[in-house]
């Protein structure tokens, strides 16, 4: 008798939704079902994500600043570490992530290296670009201020390139948002790939969607929230 | 480290099952690029050309950019289930903006005085598109494939837990290859994208007009304006 009723129904697996007709039948979107497990589901994982991303894009950015102000200075060096970024880049994620594993373990650490190694060519080859976009005229004009190499580097050059820079940022944060996902199906168990993974073979549509719908909005606000600093940070191209 | 030496003893020892899922992933690999050059290349040359729907195209990238791939595949089960077919759309999905927006921004970016002086000479706007604006374009045209390429192949890994086959397969299957079995997966991926994006760099110079060689704007900055995965080495 049972068995007959799981060969004629669909196995539906039990979400701690027992009366909840919308999760029985795997409708579209089940907001009860969501708004129930956001606390204890969703809401940790967005911050988990969040986490992964400001750790990967600031230690990125200290990297590929680090590095550029190198390759600013000593022109030669800018080819090798632009192919060095280019290689990391190259390597699709699931494999970078896997290939991490047996070496960090699944930690958030290997989630970091692998996170981190995506957003340095596309800062490293902005920060440069900005640097090398500082007119000359103004650099003339600084030196004869007097400003020592570090001020002008500090109050001159840096400020310039900032919309390059965070032009870098951006897809560096988006394209961070978008890969942290991956770094759950090699088993970090951490940020919204968790619930993306959880639902692939139960095929239960509130929990992926609304996870996908989490990171890319999440994608998108910082993507905005980006923009909104670039235009404080240069009150001066406002006018413009 | 002795699991990577297992890794490379399972590629001498299944290299028959790595060459098959390496053919299965190029054919869901190329079905995909072919279909998003088909839908994305005429337009965005078309829009390029008339200078027309900037929103289109930056919107594209701008939505490209943020969509992760593991969420509209697991989306694509959803709405389509699983195999070949679902795969396939997710990557075109995936894949149209990248072409789209430097297509676009590459003909629309055509100095208008070179467009202008084709024009003067009499020539008709389809041979200034054939014989002014693609040759100047194709440089930028071809860094939007070559991205999109590499970013699908490297995707079409993530595929497999959709149903699309190819080398995801193994590295999605602990349980049946192993450890050693999907570190190897791994490492034929990697190899498989930097081939791919070795193979396409050469053949972006191959394609370039000779006048265009070397010219500045290679090192240009990657700005919101350009693809999501813009061009990786200049």
């Amino acid at each position: 008798m049972t068995g007959a009723l799981a060969q004629s129904a669909p196995v539906i697996p039990d979400f701690g939704g027992g009366s909840d007709s919308c999760v029985r039948r795997n409708e579209t979107f089940c907001w009860d079902w969501f708004s129930s497990h956001w606390g204890s589901t969703f809401q940790p994982a967005l911050l988990q994500h969040i986490a992964l991303t400001a750790i990967a894009v600031g230690v990125g950015l200290a990297i590929a600043l680090a590095a550029a102000l190198v390759a600013y200075r000593r022109v030669w060096l800018e080819r090798p570490f632009t192919l060095l970024s280019a290689l990391l880049y190259t390597i699709p994620s699931l494999a970078l992530f896997q290939l991490l594993v047996p070496i960090t373990g699944l930690t958030r650490l290997t989630a970091e290296i692998a996170l981190v190694s995506y957003t340095l060519l596309i800062l490293f080859r902005n920060i440069v670009t900005g640097l090398r976009e500082v007119p000359d005229e103004v650099r003339e004009a600084a030196r004869g201020m007097g400003l020592t190499p570090l001020q002008m580097l500090w109050r001159v050059e840096l400020p310039i390139a900032v919309p390059a820079i965070v032009a870098g940022l951006r897809i560096a944060t988006v394209t961070v948002i978008s890969l942290a996902t991956v770094a759950a199906i090699v088993g970090v168990n951490e940020g919204l790939g968790v619930p993306i993974l959880n639902a692939i073979p139960t095929t239960f549509n509130t929990e992926f969607i609304a996870a996908a719908v989490l990171t890319i909005g999440l994608a998108l606000v910082a993507d905005g929230l980006l923009l909104a600093a670039q235009r404080i940070l240069t009150p001066w191209a406002r006018r413009a | 480290m002795g699991d990577f030496a297992d890794a490379f003893e399972f590629m001498g020892s299944h290299l028959g099952l790595l060459v098959s899922k390496t053919g299965d992933h190029l054919v869901l690999s190329g079905a995909a690029v072919g279909v998003s050059l088909l839908i994305a290349l005429p337009l965005g040359v078309w829009l390029g050309h008339l200078h027309r729907g900037s929103f289109l195209a930056v919107g594209a990238s701008n939505i490209g950019r943020a969509l992760p791939s593991l969420a509209v595949i697991a989306v694509g089960i959803g709405l389509l289930g699983i195999g070949f077919g679902n795969s396939m759309l997710v990557l075109v999905v995936l894949a149209v903006p990248i072409v789209l927006t430097n297509a676009y921004a590459a003909v629309d970016g055509v100095d208008r005085d070179v467009v202008e002086a084709a024009r003067g000479m009499g020539m008709g706007p389809l041979q200034v598109l054939a014989r002014v604006e693609l040759p100047l374009a194709i440089p930028l045209i071809f860094a939007g494939v070559r991205t999109a390429v590499v970013y699908v192949i490297a995707t079409a890994t993530l595929a497999a837990i959709a149903g699309g086959g190819g080398l995801g397969d193994i590295i999605y299957n602990q349980a049946s290859y192993g450890l050693p079995g999907v570190l190897a997966a791994a490492f034929w991926v990697a190899g498989l994208a930097l081939l791919a994006e070795l193979l396409l760099a050469a053949l972006q110079r191959a394609v370039t007009p000779r006048g265009l060689r070397g010219a500045p704007g290679a090192a240009a900055a990657v700005g919101p304006s350009e693809g999501p995965r813009a061009e990786a080495v200049a």
